[in-house]
């Protein structure tokens, strides 16, 4: 079932109060709108000591001696460490989430520009910084590796000599499809277009930088963290695990969140730093990174150098895509996925489109750069997969001259084809997309922008219309095969109704800006009739929560949200009962009409929600066998990822003399299936659209050839701002996921995904007269510049 | 040394080191912590204050600069109880996701109306290009903008309507905007 909307009117008062899903103001703006919010660096504890990190200056070097001597005696220094003392407790190293270790701090050797050596814990943060200045770090300076691409040659620098029997970069080796069965597909097919394509390094750079208030109670054996985490449970369990703290003993506080687009996943050695201090001091320690840290120490995204290649018939049947992809992971290997899946969810590399074979051989390489991988509303790498797809499907159109639309309309999965089954193995759980493309189409005004690019083309005018159609897989996952670090992807909801009527819902997952405290009230509130006014939500505290993994790769609405309605109907299937005593009538007579239990047929026979509950709680007969009370709980285990789908359109305009990209228009029609909060919804997408405008055209952690990190301040790494995008234009369909309580599917993640290759293509599109085919991100004025004087070159 | 200052209407006065940020006197020496910081290099703008009307990257400002000065933060924005329409208008228009630029933004804005109270769209992202956001992609915070201009406007007119009237801050009921944004 699909149907299509037009885009709504973007500008009104905004007032409704639906009692479950649709439009409806954030019950969290009033805190926010008056400086009320409550951020990590806003914690303020009595006799809270602040720590600095000191961090390296090169990029691999050997570590031969560290004074500390004078930090120590600078005025108000509480306490110096480093590495060697670390190591002492066994703590020098840390797991990561991918099974590799990472240094809390350096003993043997720095490994990127920006690792952290030692840390001072001070009075107050000015002193603690003074006193960075004062360590003084003895380094034999080694030679790096900064080209993924020369990690793997014969004499190429070891950087993981702490790995035993280690003897070169290689990290790891991984593959997906059916390599025998693409390669005789391309064997006979008409047409082959391989292209090579670099999805360059870049950074989810949220406002607020990642720090951490620890508090460790000696008497109580109490830590209290406040962090900025997306996951405060399951950094609670790794704590458990790292620091040998019980993990009833940790309390893991997420407070609101500046921001996270996965650079608040992993655990940073800076909370771990933060941990230790407050153990050794015995007072609160505050440690907040500043910009630069953030942008050269925490977990990037991309970096994967890719060779696409597509099999076609003439006539634009597509046939099969096979990929060969050397991904960077910096010094450890952080990345932050279902651990069997290295890769993430790259494998659905194959896109939105039916075709009959495909192989991906991807080899995983160490480099003397920063970990990380999987960040920057990536949905797990699945940016990368559909940025590659839907370029070489461009390159395709290309050679075969052939309208981009046209040819991916040819080559979609039908609808009557869903669920569908990847030649990747992949289960399409539903779609129609269609609609959703001719959607797009229409509100772009596609054949009258492709007749305005004729004339303009005519006068020497560049202008590029770039499309983009893409599927993501979201929601994990299914605990048969996710875990992170042995634990299921799962997440638990609680929900109970006070005598009143009124509600607590506590979750699992952890807010940095979604609006959970109106969406997942609104989702009880659609399923159990109490207005979400009157339901609050509690996240981000792990001795309030129930156990779950928090908020990433969209998985939020496809997890929880399921969580929310399926406690929401466990505890509407207990107020029944109670209605059927209340009005002396058998469950099977009773309806339920949002907020009320009617009985069929004598529609005068009533009983609300706010009645149940005061009688659940109340004097008075409850039916036999029920005890008191009004509340559930359950932890919710999906059968399958959701696969929401968009269509993009992208028009810019290239200034022939500067080189300079205008994105002129940006037409973006997603379809998530149910829509919980339309008006979140499109703010998610905005957010998303203007992500893609970075990196298309704007952000790359780019590297010297000794490794010093060129993107280590927001002047060097540049961020979309109000003049660099457009006033954006949504549209929506609707296509709910089979599976899912509510059929809603997640969406945070669909704009980064998509938008990013609707841009690019555009932009060749703009410089096909001077025969571009391809040209990698970012789009700056001088690499398009190359461009057009056929000098296209990869970043890196 | 000692510094003295007007902070939202209210003096005060407090021993601070000469090199003191004035974004670090307001969070951790006055406890405004609706006032952030996103970077060491002036280019974030979640820092925006008012010294003496003027909006300033108040991490770029020592503390020791403002005394003898007026700063006004976000904690000041609401007058009187009432939210600013700058305020109404973020939370109409979902201009706000995680609420981090959000104090920088509504103070730039705030600052921008009483200069130029019917500003295009064009004008306002012009006034908040030196300010990101990584949450919104700043449609939602142009729309903010206007429906505060427009709600201003409206208000506006029915005090002088309705003389001797005293409900300038009734926006809720200003009428319903002219028309959309483009
Ligand atoms: S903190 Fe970024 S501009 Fe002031
Ligand atoms: S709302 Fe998050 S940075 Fe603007």
């Amino acid at each position: 079932m699909t149907t299509v909307h037009e885009r709504p009117d973007t500008f009104h008062d905004n007032d409704q109060k639906p009692v479950g899903h649709g439009r409806m103001l954030r019950k969290e703006d009033p805190r926010f709108l008056r400086g009320r919010g409550r951020y990590v660096d806003d914690v303020q504890l009595p006799g809270m000591l602040h720590l600095a990190i000191l961090r390296a200056p090169v990029a691999h070097a050997r570590i031969l001696g560290i004074d500390t001597s004078a930090a120590e005696a600078s005025p108000g220094v509480k306490a110096v460490v480093t590495g060697a003392m670390l190591a002492e407790q066994n703590l020098a190293w840390m797991p990561t989430l991918s099974n590799d270790v990472q240094a809390v701090l350096a003993t043997d050797k720095v490994r990127f520009q920006g690792q952290e050596v030692a840390f001072v814990v001070a009075d107050d943060r000015y002193a603690a910084r003074d006193a960075l200045e004062l360590i003084d770090v003895e380094y034999d300076v080694l030679d790096p590796v900064v080209d993924a691409r020369r990690a793997l040659e014969p004499g190429a620098p070891l950087i993981r000599d702490d790995l035993e029997g280690k003897t070169n970069n290689h990290c790891f080796d991984w593959e997906t499809g059916d390599e025998a069965a693409t390669e005789a597909v391309f064997g006979r097919a008409d047409v082959v277009v391989s292209q090579d394509i670099v999805y360059p390094r870049v950074h989810p750079a949220p406002m607020e930088t990642c720090g951490a208030v620890a508090d460790f109670d000696a008497v109580e054996g109490k830590l209290r963290l406040w962090s900025t985490t997306q996951a405060p449970h399951a950094h609670r369990t790794l704590y458990a695990i790292v620091a040998g703290i019980p993990e009833h003993k940790i309390q893991v506080i997420s407070p609101d969140i500046g921001g996270g687009f996965g650079n608040k996943v992993p655990i940073y050695p800076g909370y771990v730093c933060a941990i230790v201090a407050t153990i050794v001091t015995g007072k609160p320690v505050k440690w907040m990174e500043d910009r630069s840290e953030n942008l050269v120490s925490t977990g990037f995204a991309r970096d994967y150098i890719m060779r696409g290649e597509i099999a076609a018939t003439l006539d634009g049947r597509i046939l099969a895509i096979r990929t060969n992809v050397l991904a960077d992971h910096g010094a450890f290997n952080g990345t932050a996925a279902p651990v069997k899946y290295p890769a993430g969810f790259f494998g659905v590399f194959t896109g939105s489109y039916d075709i009959e074979a495909a192989y991906c051989r991807m080899t995983a390489v160490y480099t003397n750069k920063a970990p990380g991988g999987v960040a920057y509303a990536c949905s797990f790498r699945i940016t990368e997969a559909v940025y590659l797809v839907e370029r070489i499907v461009d390159c395709l159109a290309d050679e075969l001259g052939m309208d981009p639309a046209e040819l991916r309309l040819k080559n979609f999965i039908r609808p009557e084809q869903f669920p569908y089954t990847t030649k990747t193995g992949w289960v399409y759980d539903s779609g129609n997309y269609e609609p959703t493309m001719r959607l797009a189409m229409d509100m772009a005004g596609y054949d009258a922008l492709r007749r305005e690019q004729e004339e303009k083309r005519a006068r020497g005018e560049l202008m590029g219309i770039g499309i983009a159609f893409f599927t993501e897989a979201v929601g994990a996952g299914p605990r048969k095969d996710m875990d992170i670090l042995g634990l299921g992807m799962a997440d638990g909801c609680e929900l109970r109704v006070h005598p009143t009527g009124k509600a607590v819902v506590r979750l699992s997952v952890q807010s940095q800006g979604q609006g959970h405290e109106t969406t997942f009230a609104q989702i009880v509130a659609e399923e159990i009739g109490i207005p979400p006014a009157d339901i609050d939500v509690v996240h981000g505290d792990t001795d309030n929560t129930p156990f779950g993994l928090g908020t990433y790769g969209s998985r939020s609405t496809p997890v929880s949200g399921a969580a929310a309605a399926l406690v929401a109907r466990k505890v509407r299937d207990k107020a029944r009962i109670i209605a059927s005593g209340m009005l002396e009538v058998s469950v099977a007579d009773l309806e339920w009409e949002k907020g009320a239990f009617l009985v069929k047929g004598d529609p005068g026979k009533t009983v609300t929600i706010q009645e149940i509950a005061l009688r659940a709680h109340g004097a008075g007969d409850l039916p036999e066998g029920i005890e008191g009370g009004l509340e559930s709980q359950i932890c919710y285990n999906p059968s399958n990822l959701t696969y929401p789908h968009g269509a993009y359109i992208c028009v810019v305009d290239v200034d022939p003399g500067t080189a300079q990209v205008k994105v002129r228009r940006f037409i973006a029609v997603d379809d998530c299936g149910t829509r919980i909060n339309p008006m979140i919804i499109e703010g998610q997408v905005h957010g998303g659209l203007t992500d893609g405008v970075g990196m298309a055209l704007m952000e790359m952690i780019a590297f010297d050839e000794d490794g010093n990190c060129l993107g280590a301040s927001l002047m060097d790494y540049l961020i979309p701002t109000a003049l660099e995008v457009p006033d954006w234009e949504t549209g929506f369909t609707v296509t709910p996921s089979p599976h899912h309580p509510i059929g809603a599917k997640g969406v945070g993640e669909s704009a980064t995904v998509g938008s990013p290759p609707a841009i690019v293509n555009a932009v060749v599109d703009a410089l096909k007269p001077f025969g571009v085919r391809h040209a990698d991100m970012p789009l700056t004025p001088s690499r398009v510049w190359d461009a057009m004087r056929g000098n296209a070159r990869p970043p890196v | 040394m000692q510094v003295t200052m007007t902070v939202n209407d209210v003096e005060v006065t407090r021993e601070i080191e000469g090199r003191l940020l004035l974004v670090h006197f307001l969070r951790d020496v006055l406890g405004l912590t609706g006032t952030h910081w996103g970077c060491d290099t002036s280019n974030c703008g979640t820092c925006v204050v008012w010294l003496d009307g003027e909006p300033v990257k108040s991490c770029t400002v020592l503390a020791a600069m403002a005394g003898g000065h007026e700063v006004r933060t976000v904690e000041g924005l609401a007058r009187g109880g009432e939210l600013d329409p700058v305020q109404q208008g973020f939370m109409q228009c979902h201009g706000l996701q995680c609420g981090f630029c959000t104090p920088g933004m509504m103070m730039t804005a705030r600052a921008l109306l009483d200069r130029n109270p019917d500003p295009t769209e064009a004008e306002i992202r012009e006034a908040i290009s030196g300010q990101i956001c990584r949450c919104t992609g700043y449609a939602t915070i142009v729309r903010s903008v206007r429906w505060a201009a427009v709600h201003e406007a409206a208000a506006a007119a029915q005090v002088t309507e309705t003389t001797e009237s005293d409900d300038a801050g009734e926006i809720a009921n200003a009428g319903q905007p002219a028309g959309s944004l483009s």
